[in-house]
Formats: structure tokens, C-alpha cells, sequence
């Protein structure tokens, strides 16, 4: 019996995993050849999708990317041996893109099945939570304080700090909720945890709940992720069937109880106020802060919220020690970060890499340039409401504090790129499209500013292609007075952050917005 | 539209199974569109009795998540990423080109009833872009506007 892994991640699925796994099977029959095929997680390299491996006594051995009309040949050249083959790519973890990285939380993505408890705690899975369970609540706060785990999710807050606040906050009931309402377009590294190793993401909330004195979860789940959906709930299921879940578990006096719910397509879920509405079955509107949702979160609960990667993080730090992972890292970012380079990229994926990589990097000897080949013009980093970034300023390392000292951000890692048939005015008014599309609603500066955003946007680039220069410079004029009020005035980071892409662009391509050279100084200032 | 028996039987269903959950409008929601396609607006006062809410509390949520429908769709739902990531390789020209292909406009469901085109904000495929997904369910990468032809025609031609 001959072991073969094709993704079940819904990247892989969207280029055709299922069609080469079912060809495999029907294959393996004709041919009386012992087949076992795995369902596992996206390796992340996903120019290669679909990404097949055989285990054979050697290791390892990788094909890719297969298309339904490569499976006979393959059989052919006896890749259940790992036969030669133009597809070959020898053993993965030797691909220069995955040998370069520094897999922690992404260790199992890609070689394990999911959704199987046997194969996670074969490789290094729950024992985090055996350590834990013989650890003071206090000393595992301590252990994630002193590992320097900041949020993953963008805000970049110090996980430890916000769990010790639940666990010194006394009530009767206390949740932990993991958003998992990955909005942002170019990320989609929580999307991989959830397929590709959902028992990560289960044990480091299970983990928070011992922490802090929390015996119920939540995961909120975004609805455009039917496959994570179906992933996380099988782990869930299995890691109930084991005890790792439910009344005590494994055997301990702590009781963790945890359910998926899934959103319906609103982006300011992702904002945790806005999903603790939403969890409560409300519409996603931004509460106002204080009360901390660590102290009030849901149901009026002192709550734990994190992104899937901070949690899926905690695992590896509580098995390895806090020193472990702290010493991944540069200034104040600690550890690892899991980057996905998207859009116009040639080799899209994801990228586990300590902070202190440069975009340079990440852009170029990772990612192998844009996909159609025209030279790079512009990134932007951290979704929808993160700034767009320069060629000039691609030495700039994946650290919080450097970010933010450029008035970009880091945000959840995702990075999209864009070629130079880009045009940032464009790009300007759709970030502010966006905002108005999403805004939740409840205060005036994000609510009407992105719609008058939108309106001015619209008068820039007509006056552009007018040929109207002093319009051009008035308009946005106009347009940098709107986003100061609503980067001073907004509840949230929604309305908060949307001005950062429009002044970014403004600042960094002032031609694309049709100033004459004399504005061009004052623009950017 | 679907007539009263038929509907409420589906709410009723629903809610006896689902309405002790915490905050369980969401679920109740989700559960009761993916059996009838759609929230029929006579079966709100339904649902806010049975969960002690008001009116007004459970159509402001159906209105304000952009998944709730208060009428059905065509037979396919079909979900054009219209993203950056997307945008960075041609999905605005992908959302119109299956707009000319259909003759619709976008949140617009063809004129066989076969097929509604529905703008999306991400679907986490974005080292695949451009990306696009049919039912809630099926994922496509790379999409180019001669593959989108394809799936459009095979729903258009699937009952």
C-alpha cells in the first residue's frame, strides 16, 4: 500500500485536486496498484497546485503541478517509487521555497492528514496542551507573555497581555472566540491552518480556555470558507471522540466546549466587536471601546479573542518554550510570521518566515516577480485598509514597528501585488468604494465620508482625464481633508484605516491622480 | 416565491431545532436559506416570535449581511472575486465579461433563471487569482474569461 497526499484545500480544489485525486484512485484499480490516498493540506506552494506526494522508502517525493491528463504517464514512470518524471520536483522539503522557511506554525500544514488525530500527535501535535495541563493558568500566561506573541490578525496587540486580563477578571462564565472571519484580500494563511491543520488551531484555544478560565469556544468562520467549515468541524468531531475536547479534558478538571458559527459575508465582522454582535446573532455593528472585550466581551463575558494564527501559534510555544519562539524575530516582532504573496505574482503562496525578511525578498527570490512578467509598481500589504507600497521602498523589513513608521502596516501578512499596468487612482477610489460598501454604518465619518470618498475620487480622476490639472490638485485637496476626519473621527479601523491605501497612492503616484509637477510637493506632503 | 405550507414548515423545522442555541439568528438564517434558497419576508414575524425578538431586530439582520436573500435566486449563484488580488490580474474585466455573458448586471440573475452573478470581497484564493466560486461550494483559480464561459454554460445547461 503505497501512501499518496493530494490537497484538499480549497486553493488546490480550485485548480483541480479532487479530479486528480478521483483519476489516481480509478488508476491505482486499473492497474492493480495498492493506493492509499491522503487528503492533506496545501504545502502553500500553490503555483504548483495540484501538488501530489508519494511516500516511498526514500522520503517524500513530489509532482506538480498535476493535471488529470498527467496521471497515466505518471503511472507510467512508476511515481508511486518516485519514478523520474517533467513533473518531478524531487523531495519537497529540498524546494528551495519551502527549505528557506521557518515553519512553526505551518510545521504540519501540507504533510499531515487534517483531520486526523493518530497523524497530529505523530508529529509533535497536543503537546502543548500536555504541558499546559501540568502548568499553573498564570505560568501559561506568562509562557505566551514571554514569548512576545503579538496578534496575528493586524492589530498586533500582545496575546499574553490580553489573557491575563481574562484570567483576572472573576465571572461566572468566560469565552474564547477565535475570529476566523479572514476578510482581507491577498491573506489567506488562516484559511490554510483551518484545512490544513485544524487540530492546531482546536489545541491552541483549548489552551486559551485552561489559561484564562474559559470553558467555552467559538470560532467564527467566515461563509466564503465552506472548506474550512467542513475541515474544522471533522477535527473538532475527532478531537471530541479522543477527550481532547468536552467535559474533561483528557481526563483533567477542566471541561472546553467548541462550535464553529459562520458569518454572512460582512467584512466589519473581521472588526472583534462587530463579530461578538454578530456571534450574539445581532447585526456586525463596531461597539464602542472600553468596555475591553476582555473584561465585556460576549454576552457581556470577560472573552479571549484571537485571530486563528495567534492561537495556532500558542501550541508550538508551550511545547518548545517561550524562548524558543522569541528568538525568531527582530526589535519587538517576535517569532514568525506567515506571509502569502497574492495577486500578480509568480509564485503565489505562503511564506513562514522569522520578521526581518525585506519585501525585496519576499517579492523577488521568493515570489519570482509578477506573473506577467512587467516589472513591479506597487504592493500593498495588509489588506483592503493598508497602505500601497513603492518600488523604492521594498528593503523595508516585515516588522511592526518599521511599518508603521511609513504609516503602512503589516496587518495579517498578506501581500498583493500589482504590475505596472496599475492605476493607483483607481485603486484609491475602490478603497474607498469598499469602505462605503462595508461600512457598518454607525458613525458619520466612515459611513459618509467613504461615499463622498468615492464621489471626489471620481471628479480626481475625470479631471485627469480632462487634462485639468488645477481641478485635479483642488480635488485632492479636497480628498486629504476627508481623510484626515476620517482617520481622526472613525469608531474603527474600517473608517480608520481606509484613508492609508488613498494617501499612500496620492503620496507615492501623484501622476496616476493627474497633478501638475508644481503640486506634485505639496501632494505628497 | 414558494407558498405558505411550504415555507413554513421549513421555518418551523428550523426554529425547533435551533432556537435555544445562544445568539442563534445567524444560524436559524443560515439554515432556513440553504433549504429554501431565500428569507421569505412573511416568515420574519415567524421567526422574532420564536426567538423573543422584535420585527424590525430580525429584518435589520437580514438586511444588513450582504448572504441573506429576502427572494430567491436562480438556480446557480455564481461569485466573482472582485478583490485586489483579483483586481491585480483582470477581475473587473472577468465581472464584466460574465455580466455581457449572461446579460446582466451584477446581483442580476439571467434571463433562464439559471445563473445570478454576485459580487464577492474575497474568497481566500489569492495566490490563485482571479477566483471565482459557484454555489457556496465550488472554487475556481486562475480564471480566465474562456474557463468562466465554460462553468456559465454548464449551469446554464444543468437543471
Amino acid at each position: 500500500m503505497t501512501r499518496v497526499y493530494v490537497p484538499r484545500d480549497a486553493g488546490a480544489l480550485s485548480v483541480g485536486a479532487d479530479g486528480v485525486a478521483r483519476g489516481i484512485a480509478a488508476e491505482a484499480v486499473l492497474r492493480g496498484s495498492q493506493v492509499e490516498i491522503v487528503r492533506n493540506g496545501s504545502r502553500g506552494l500553490y503555483w504548483l497546485e495540484p501538488f501530489v506526494e508519494v511516500d516511498t522508502p526514500a522520503g517524500r517525493v513530489a509532482y506538480g503541478p498535476v493535471g488529470q491528463g498527467d496521471i497515466a504517464s505518471l503511472f507510467q514512470a512508476d511515481f508511486l517509487n518516485g519514478g523520474g518524471h517533467p513533473l518531478s520536483l524531487g523531495k519537497p522539503e529540498e524546494i528551495p521555497y519551502l527549505a528557506r522557511q521557518e515553519r512553526l506554525t505551518f510545521a504540519r500544514v501540507g504533510i499531515t492528514d487534517p483531520v486526523s488525530v493518530e497523524d497530529y500527535e505523530a508529529n509533535d501535535g497536543y503537546r502543548g496542551l500536555r504541558r499546559a495541563l501540568e502548568m499553573t493558568p498564570a505560568a501559561i500566561v506568562e509562557a505566551v507573555t514571554q514569548s512576545g506573541l503579538r496578534g496575528r490578525g493586524g492589530a498586533a496587540f500582545p496575546t499574553g497581555i490580553k489573557w491575563k486580563t481574562v484570567l483576572n477578571t472573576p465571572a461566572g462564565q468566560k469565552y474564547v472566540v477565535c475570529n476566523a472571519d479572514e476578510g482581507d484580500s491577498g491573506t489567506f494563511s488562516d484559511r490554510m491552518v483551518m484545512e490544513g491543520d485544524p487540530l492546531v488551531l482546536v489545541e491552541g484555544m483549548t489552551i486559551a480556555g485552561i489559561a484564562t478560565g474559559a470553558n467555552r469556544g467559538y470560532i467564527y468562520l467566515r461563509s466564503e470558507y465552506p472548506h474550512a467549515l467542513r475541515a474544522l468541524n471533522e477535527a473538532i468531531a475527532a478531537a471530541y471522540a479522543r477527550g481532547f475536547l468536552g467535559a474533561s479534558v483528557l481526563g483533567s478538571a477542566y471541561a472546553f466546549d467548541l462550535e464553529v458559527r459562520v458569518g454572512a459575508g460582512a467584512y466589519i465582522c473581521g472588526e472583534e466587536t462587530a463579530m461578538l454582535e454578530s456571534l450574539e446573532g445581532k447585526r456586525g455593528m463596531v461597539r464602542f471601546k472600553p468596555p475591553l472585550p476582555a473584561i465585556s466581551g460576549l454576552f457581556g463575558q470577560p472573552t479571549v479573542i484571537n485571530n486563528v494564527i495567534s492561537f495556532a501559534s500558542v501550541p508550538i510555544i508551550l511545547d518548545r518554550g517561550a524562548e524558543y519562539y522569541r528568538d525568531y524575530g527582530m526589535g519587538r516582532s517576535r517569532g514568525t510570521l506567515p506571509i502569502q504573496l497574492a495577486g500578480n505574482i509568480k509564485h503565489g503562496g505562503l511564506v513562514e518566515k522569522a520578521f526581518g525578511v525585506t519585501l525585496k525578498e519576499l517579492l523577488y527570490d521568493f515570489g519570482g516577480g509578477s506573473r506577467s512578467g512587467r516589472p513591479i509598481r506597487a504592493v500593498q500589504v495588509g489588506g483592503p485598509l493598508g497602505a500601497f507600497i513603492p518600488q523604492s521602498q521594498f528593503d523595508l523589513p516585515l516588522d511592526y514597528e518599521a511599518f508603521a513608521a511609513t504609516n503602512a502596516m503589516v496587518g495579517h501578512g498578506g501581500i498583493v501585488v500589482f504590475d505596472d499596468t496599475v492605476d493607483m487612482a483607481v485603486m484609491a477610489r475602490y478603497a474607498m468604494e469598499f469602505c462605503a460598501i462595508e461600512s457598518c454604518g454607525k458613525c458619520t465619518p466612515c459611513r459618509i465620508g467613504s461615499i463622498r470618498g468615492v464621489e471626489v475620487m471620481d471628479r480626481v480622476i475625470a479631471a485627469r482625464e480632462a487634462r485639468d490639472p488645477a481641478e485635479a490638485a483642488a480635488s485632492t485637496a479636497l480628498l486629504k481633508d476627508l481623510c484626515d476626519t476620517m482617520l481622526a473621527g472613525s469608531l474603527c479601523a474600517l473608517g480608520g484605516m481606509a484613508p492609508y491605501p488613498v494617501l499612500s497612492a496620492i503620496q507615492h503616484f501623484p501622476v496616476d491622480f493627474g497633478l501638475p509637477a508644481a503640486e506634485l510637493a505639496t501632494a505628497a506632503g | 416565491m414558494i407558498d405558505r405550507a411550504a415555507w413554513l414548515d421549513t421555518v418551523n423545522r428550523v426554529l425547533g431545532r435551533l432556537k435555544t442555541m445562544p445568539g442563534g439568528l445567524l444560524p436559524v438564517l443560515h439554515a432556513i436559506q440553504e433549504d429554501l434558497g431565500y428569507i421569505p419576508p412573511e416568515s420574519v414575524p415567524v421567526i422574532a416570535e420564536a426567538l423573543n425578538l422584535s420585527r424590525a431586530e430580525v429584518h435589520g439582520v437580514i438586511s444588513f449581511y450582504h448572504d441573506f436573500r429576502s427572494e430567491p435566486a436562480g438556480r446557480h449563484i455564481v461569485h466573482v472575486c472582485r478583490a485586489e488580488s483579483c483586481q491585480s490580474v483582470g477581475a473587473e474585466a472577468l465581472l464584466a465579461h460574465a455580466c455581457d455573458h449572461l446579460g446582466v448586471e451584477v446581483h442580476g440573475t439571467s434571463a433562464d433563471g439559471a445563473v445570478t452573478l454576485e459580487p464577492v470581497y474575497c474568497l481566500g484564493n489569492c495566490a490563485l487569482s482571479p477566483a471565482v466560486m459557484v454555489d457556496h461550494r465550488d472554487l475556481y483559480g486562475r480564471v480566465t474569461a474562456d474557463h468562466l464561459d465554460v462553468v456559465l454554460d454548464s449551469l446554464r445547461s444543468s437543471r
